[in-house]
């Protein structure tokens, strides 16, 4: 009680001045510890060892204590700590398991003292009697503690842990004889100094090994521990079983905790690995650190405040060789960059929101919206009156209901599904997403993804052995989206008369995907009518301006267009004729002008395999494309991208995202992109659309999404006729010996996807019922049930 | 149809309830008789050439079968199975068909076979460990029987690898598999490919990246580099090799997958030391585990059943080895006087500081120089090699030129306060299980020496484990590498260097030559300290360059 008065007064005549100031020190340093007069700081490491003065604007050395020719692992010190009565007065711990006392007082440049060598292990911890000044405790890797008296030669009492390494020991502030030692093995025992026979009390405070402690300055009996397992703990030592009162989960494990002066529930931390910050945590808001030091390029390894009565001063050491001074002003605050705003949809659509009070309260005096929508149901504003912290980041938090049938998202989940993304050239998908979006009646959607198409489908970008590869062969492109294109689908998406088409073309197979196709064909020829009537330049032009300008267009276009759809069947034999001639792009340059100028020799094409035409209808886009790079619209693109994402269309832009690849990638910001790409798969998945939200964190290039897929990657089958998980393999059941599911195909078992009809509940591999249905209606099973797969 | 219907299922023997076992059983039994049945059929009716061909496969799944029946008859932890597996052997016997016959002498062929636990007379404990091994795995491997001599150890290790193979992790099954294969075939150990083989197909592996690495995917092929350098030369890794991992297009690693691919890495290239340390035998159900031919040319072709260790020459019997048994236990006594003397006069005398670093400097010359005598080159004759690439880069070369091996040292990163915390981070609840493990190994102790009971052997362990860091170049700042040199006599060190470095050559003769006078389980005991030891070396250089690359 006394000496503390004596230091506030002391503290008063000279209150503390500097700023945040950092100085390179030429080696990593591992611990540091500040001297009583708070006006220097001694640094140690395993080849520094050195005193800095601190001043009000830097750093400046005042001594090297490492002196000596050969460097003596003696030096190599794990821990330094300055005596607190005697500012002439150091220990020092080193790796080998040596005590080091030094004394600044003596006059030769070797300010060694006594050297104790009693240890068998690394010290790792030592630590002076706060009062006393004789009185100095190691605690060391071979699980001894050893108290020394610094006027005899060796150590008067040894302290045996019964269990693992020491980690770290520390004298009670306010019990003159008692201290507290951490282990290995997760352990925190109390010792009575004069009872070395056993400890006083003993509990397990951290799961793995406890690096740090230390005992409140001003609460009797409070003891902070910090652990591998990342977490802060203060116990509460004065009841008779040691208490918890305080958590603090952090995201590094723990390798110091110094409570911070005068302010009674705030600690400072930081970590060992991987985490460079410290931290400044209010024990009582254990969710989000108070303040947050960033200076340090590499893990902190010592701290300190710089006197015991400043909250403001602290002072750390770094692996990356530098010492700082932190100034609490110039701290960030992650409270401050907190988003107290929240939002969450509940099942049935309900809305709860969280929101700075003041914001809630000046929305409600403007109620810009009441027209539709309804007031909260259910406010509540939970707030502490004590809470200390209320301006800085406080919400309320009010619940809205929805009305039932509003805002349907139907066309989201409907545009998800039957999106393509992958698997095909990119003119398919964009044509195919185009009609999907048309369909859907989003008009803008499906002219973006058209002019996606014109943009960078230059014949380069489609090489035609992969157009023919997947037209000719759609089924082996194994799509998500088969299911999308049954009929019906076709029906309403066509005209009539596009049906007619379809029974009179003789070269087409009957597979569905070849009629979309065909549908993605007359569709470009559309395109291409146009392209001949109007100038080329005109529609360039659009396309490099506002986009917005092209919108009102839209309309006129569409509906015109919508019975030529099926004009084009003589398109057909045109694009037929060109297939024949070599088609180099100077070749077609001379048709620039007229690209139906071959019409002429129709006769040729028929002979000519459909497939093959389809890749020159890219081709003769060329026609256009080839005066401008892909790239010079890139950035039109993105600003595309930015629009609909900020529209709230984060769909649109994911989808493009994926679609354009490479194309547009590299002109957006990764952050950006992991931004939509998380938003989108939340979506996703807030709609149980499982296997999109998994195509599409499959195919983004970003590593943050690409790992969402690699945690937790365990599927848990139950058999299906004794209804227990299946333990040994995915298929088989250990219990009634059955296979789960066979194809009823090949008769083999099936370990991957598999596909049933829910009439008869036969199936198999996917594969295998395609084909299967392909030529047959029937069960393939032989049950005579005519199978239904959606 | 019928291929359906004979397809052996062998899941249901690991059941721990009796009944599903013996259902089991009876269709194995119904379907090898059929096969039997139809094998003969056609022997006896026709000779038509078509059906050679079709003949010589089902007599070779037949056989297949055989095998691993056999295997069941002699290492399935439950009773029942034993019986009735050789009672189905027995009686394809009877209808005339060749039944294999276990080849070699027991799980180890260094230590002989009466040493070592039999399956069926374990204690309730180990009963549960066996189970449990037998349940995940299908099958009780050798190393697994060697290892019960420290069941507490066992569990532990067991434990993990399950873990590694079979729960939540990063990779595919089939690629930990293929990863498990990579790292073995480092160190020629024929005997882990075989299994990870079987694994690997079993969990649906294409079989043609079996035909070479460069038949894998892109990704794997990356990794093997990494592979490489981690099992001979680990203090090499640098960020750098990191970097080119993680960043390489679409077929980079991530940091998961990263971590997961070294412990599994390390885990291998460990488990291939002790696979030659102990001498394991092939199993019994894999390729030369077992022979058709009758006990009378019982001899033929050692080579065939030496894993890849040359114990051609162990069958020479060593003259330079004989040293008479008087001597030998001595060394025992000789061994203990000297732990006694290290720990009275510890603090007596107090070498200088220069003097402790060099005596590390100078171990871990002198480590590089303790080798063998028989230097024969031996190039990987066996079709292992062509899982990796470089066959010609190992350990070796480097002693011979002396190579300089930097100092890492364990109070700036250590597997305690570091290491783990990485691990655990970016692969939940392994960093947990290591630890665990390491734990156990490097505390393990039966306080007992050769026939001396009540010995404290904790310095002992301490100087072998710290042996094995210095190999790699590991220092702890408070150790006296003088003790090594007091405890560790030459021939031990040989054994120790050879398991370490270049398993694939260790023999009998190095085996039986050191410390002659203590037991099997102790120097089991010795080879679970020297794989441990090296797991966590190797773990220790890749996770530092981890985490230098992450910062």
């Amino acid at each position: 009680m006394e000496k503390m008065s004596r230091v506030t007064t002391a503290l008063g005549s000279s209150a503390l001045t500097g700023r945040t100031m950092h100085c390179h020190l030429d080696a990593p340093a591992n611990a540091i510890s500040v001297c009583r007069d708070a006006a220097q700081v001694v640094v140690a490491g395993r080849s520094i060892f050195k005193i800095f003065a601190i001043e009000e604007e830097q750093f400046v050395e005042k001594l090297n204590l490492r002196v000596g020719r050969k460097p003596s692992l003696n030096l190599s010190c794990a821990d330094v700590v300055w005596h607190q009565m005697d500012e002439n007065l150091l220990a020092t711990a080193a790796t080998n398991g040596v005590v080091v006392t030094w004394n600044l007082g003596r006059p030769s440049r070797n300010k060694q003292d006594q050297l104790f060598t009693e240890h068998k292990r690394t010290v790792n911890k030592v630590c002076f009697h706060p009062t006393e000044a004789h009185v100095l405790l190691s605690g060391s890797q071979d699980g001894f503690m050893k108290c020394f008296d610094l006027r005899r030669k060796d150590s008067v009492s040894t302290f045996s842990g019964q269990s693992e390494s020491v980690r770290d020991v520390q004298f009670s502030i306010r019990d003159y004889f008692t201290f507290a030692s951490t282990f290995e093995n997760g352990n925190v025992q109390l010792w009575d100094i004069r009872r070395p026979d056993r400890c006083e009390r003993m509990f397990t405070a951290h799961n793995g090994p406890v690096f740090c402690c230390d005992w409140h300055p001003e609460d009797r009996g409070w003891l902070a521990t910090g652990g591998r397992d990342k977490m802060v703990k203060v116990w509460d030592m004065t009841t008779h079983r040691a208490k918890e009162m305080h958590c603090v989960q952090t995201i590094a494990s723990v390798a110091r905790v110094k409570w911070r002066p005068e302010c009674r529930h705030h600690l400072a931390t930081c970590s060992m690995m991987v985490d460079h910050n410290i931290y400044v945590w209010d024990v009582r808001r254990p969710f989000v650190p108070a303040a947050m030091f960033e200076e340090h390029r590499d893990v902190t390894t010592g701290i300190a405040w710089r006197h015991p009565h400043d909250p403001s001063f602290l002072l750390s050491g770094s692996k990356d060789s530098t010492l700082c001074q932190h100034l609490f002003r110039d701290a960030s605050q992650p409270v401050e960059r907190a988003n107290p705003e929240g939002l969450c949809y509940g099942l049935f659509g309900d809305l709860a929101f969280a929101a700075k009070e003041s914001l809630v309260a000046a929305e409600s005096g403007r109620k810009p919206y009441t027209g539709d929508r309804r007031h909260p149901i259910f406010f509540k504003r939970k707030l502490d009156p004590a809470e200390p912290f209320s301006g800085l980041a406080s919400s309320a938090l009010s619940v809205f209901e929805i009305e039932p049938g509003g805002g349907s998202m139907s066309w989201f989940v409907d545009t998800a599904e039957r999106y393509a993304l992958t698997g095909r050239p990119l003119a398919e998908l964009c044509d195919h997403n185009a009609k999907v979006a048309r369909e859907l009646g989003r008009n803008q959607v499906a002219q973006t993804w058209t002019m996606l198409r014109i943009i960078y489908c230059s014949p380069g970008l489609v090489p035609s052995a992969n157009l023919n590869h997947s037209v000719g062969k759609g089924s082996s492109c194994g799509l998500p989206l088969m299911n999308s294109f049954n009929l019906k689908d076709m029906a309403s998406g066509l005209g009539s008369e596009t049906r007619l088409d379809r029974s009179k073309g003789d070269t087409r197979s009957d597979t569905v995907l070849l009629d979309s196709s065909a549908t993605l064909i007359t569709n470009e020829d559309n395109e291409e009518t146009e392209g001949s009537d109007v100038p080329t330049d005109y529609l360039l032009g659009d396309v490099e301006g506002e986009e917005d300008e092209l919108y009102p267009l839209d309309p006129e276009h569409v509906h015109p267009e919508e019975p030529e759809y099926v004009l084009p069947q003589e398109a057909f034999p045109l694009r037929h004729e060109i297939v024949d001639t070599p088609s180099g792009p100077e070749h077609l340059q001379d048709k620039a002008d007229s690209p139906h100028v071959s019409g002429s020799e129709a006769d040729a094409a028929s002979l000519a395999p459909v497939d093959s035409s389809f890749s020159l209808l890219s081709i003769s886009h060329a026609l256009y494309d080839s005066r401008l790079p892909p790239d010079f619209f890139s950035v039109l693109v993105c600003d595309m991208l930015h629009f609909y994402a900020e529209q709230g269309d984060v769909q649109m832009a994911v989808s493009v995202l994926i679609v354009l690849g490479e194309r547009v990638r590299k002109d957006i910001d990764e952050q950006t992109q992991e931004h939509w790409y998380t938003s989108y798969i939340d979506l996703l998945q807030r709609f149980r659309l499982w296997n999109v939200s998994n195509q599409v964190v499959k195919l983004s290039t970003s590593q943050a999404v690409s790992c969402l897929n690699q945690a937790s990657t365990t599927l848990h089958v139950n058999c299906s006729h004794c209804k227990r998980p299946m333990s040994s393999r995915g298929w088989v059941c250990d219990r009634c010996h059955r296979c789960a599911s066979m194809c009823a195909v090949c008769h083999h078992v099936v370990k991957g996807l598999f596909v049933w009809c829910q009439g008869c509940s036969h199936g198999g591999h996917l594969q295998h019922i395609m084909k299967w249905l392909e030529g047959s209606s029937h069960c393939p099973a032989g049950c005579g049930h005519l199978c239904e797969y959606s | 149809m019928a291929e359906g219907e004979n397809e052996v299922r062998w899941d249901g023997l690991c059941s721990r309830d009796s009944t599903t076992r013996e259902t089991a059983l009876e269709t194995i039994r119904q379907i090898i008789l059929r096969k039997t049945e139809c094998l003969r059929s056609v022997k006896e009716t026709t000779y038509r050439p078509s059906d050679e061909l079709s003949n010589a496969v089902s007599l070779d799944e037949l056989n297949k079968l055989l095998a691993h029946l056999l295997m069941l008859s002699k290492r399935c932890p439950f009773k029942d199975v034993r019986e009735k597996s050789e009672f189905i052997l027995k009686s394809v016997q009877e209808l005339g068909i060749r039944i294999p016959r276990p080849l070699g002498h027991g799980p180890s062929r260094f230590i002989p076979e009466k040493e070592i636990l039999q399956v069926g007379s374990e204690d309730t404990q180990m009963h549960a460990l066996f189970a449990d091994s037998f349940a995940a795995l299908g099958r009780l491997d050798n190393i697994t029987l060697v290892m019960v001599f420290h069941p507490q150890y066992l569990e532990s290790f067991l434990k993990t690898q399950h873990y590694l193979l079979q729960m939540d992790g990063p990779l595919p099954l089939h690629h930990r598999h293929y990863i498990g294969i990579m790292a073995a075939a480092r160190h020629q150990c024929s005997y882990l490919v075989n299994l990870h083989v079987n694994d690997f197909l079993h969990v649906g592996g294409d079989p043609k990246w079996l035909n070479g690495l460069e038949n894998a995917p892109q990704k794997l092929q990356n990794l093997g580099e990494l592979n490489k350098v981690l099992a001979h030369r680990p203090w090499l890794i640098t960020k750098e090799h990191i970097e080119r991992l993680l960043k390489a297009e679409e077929h980079s690693w991530s940091l998961a997958e990263l971590v997961h691919a070294v412990v599994l890495l390390t885990h291998y290239h460990s488990l291939a030391s002790f696979t030659f340390g102990c001498g394991i035998s092939p199993e019994i159900h894999c390729d030369g585990g077992h022979t058709f031919r009758p006990p009378s040319v019982s001899n033929y072709c050692i080579c065939d059943i030496t894993n890849g260790n040359h114990n051609v020459d162990e069958m020479q019997v060593n003259s330079a080895g004989n040293i008479s048994v008087s001597d030998s236990f001595f060394e025992v006594e000789a061994l203990m006087e000297k732990m006694r003397q290290l720990q009275e006069c510890r603090d007596e005398e107090e070498a200088s500081q220069e003097e402790m670093a060099s005596r590390f400097e100078m171990e871990k010359r002198e480590s590089m120089f303790v080798f063998s005598s028989d230097d024969d080159e031996a190039t990987p004759a066996r079709d292992v090699s062509r899982h990796f690439e470089d066959t010609s880069y190992g350990y070796k070369d480097f002693s011979r030129h002396g190579m300089h091996v930097p100092t890492f040292r364990v109070q700036d990163y250590c597997w305690e306060d570091h290491g783990y915390s990485l691990v655990n981070r970016l692969y939940p609840d392994v960093g947990q299980l290591i630890d665990e493990k390491f734990h156990i190994a490097y505390n393990l102790t039966y306080n007992t020496m050769a026939m001396h009971k009540d010995v404290d052997t904790s310095m002992l362990r301490r100087a072998i484990w710290n042996y094995i860091h210095c190999m790699f170049g590991i220092r702890y700042d408070d150790y006296d590498y003088g003790e090594i040199n007091q405890l560790l006599d030459r021939s031990f060190k040989v054994y120790i260097k050879t398991v370490v470095c270049t398993p694939e050559k260790v023999t009998k003769r190095m085996y039986d030559s050191f410390w002659r006078q203590f037991k099997h389980s102790e120097k089991v005991h010795v080879n679970l300290l020297l794989i441990e030891a090296r797991m966590q070396a190797e773990l220790l250089y890749a996770l530092r360059a981890i985490t230098r690359y992450m910062t």
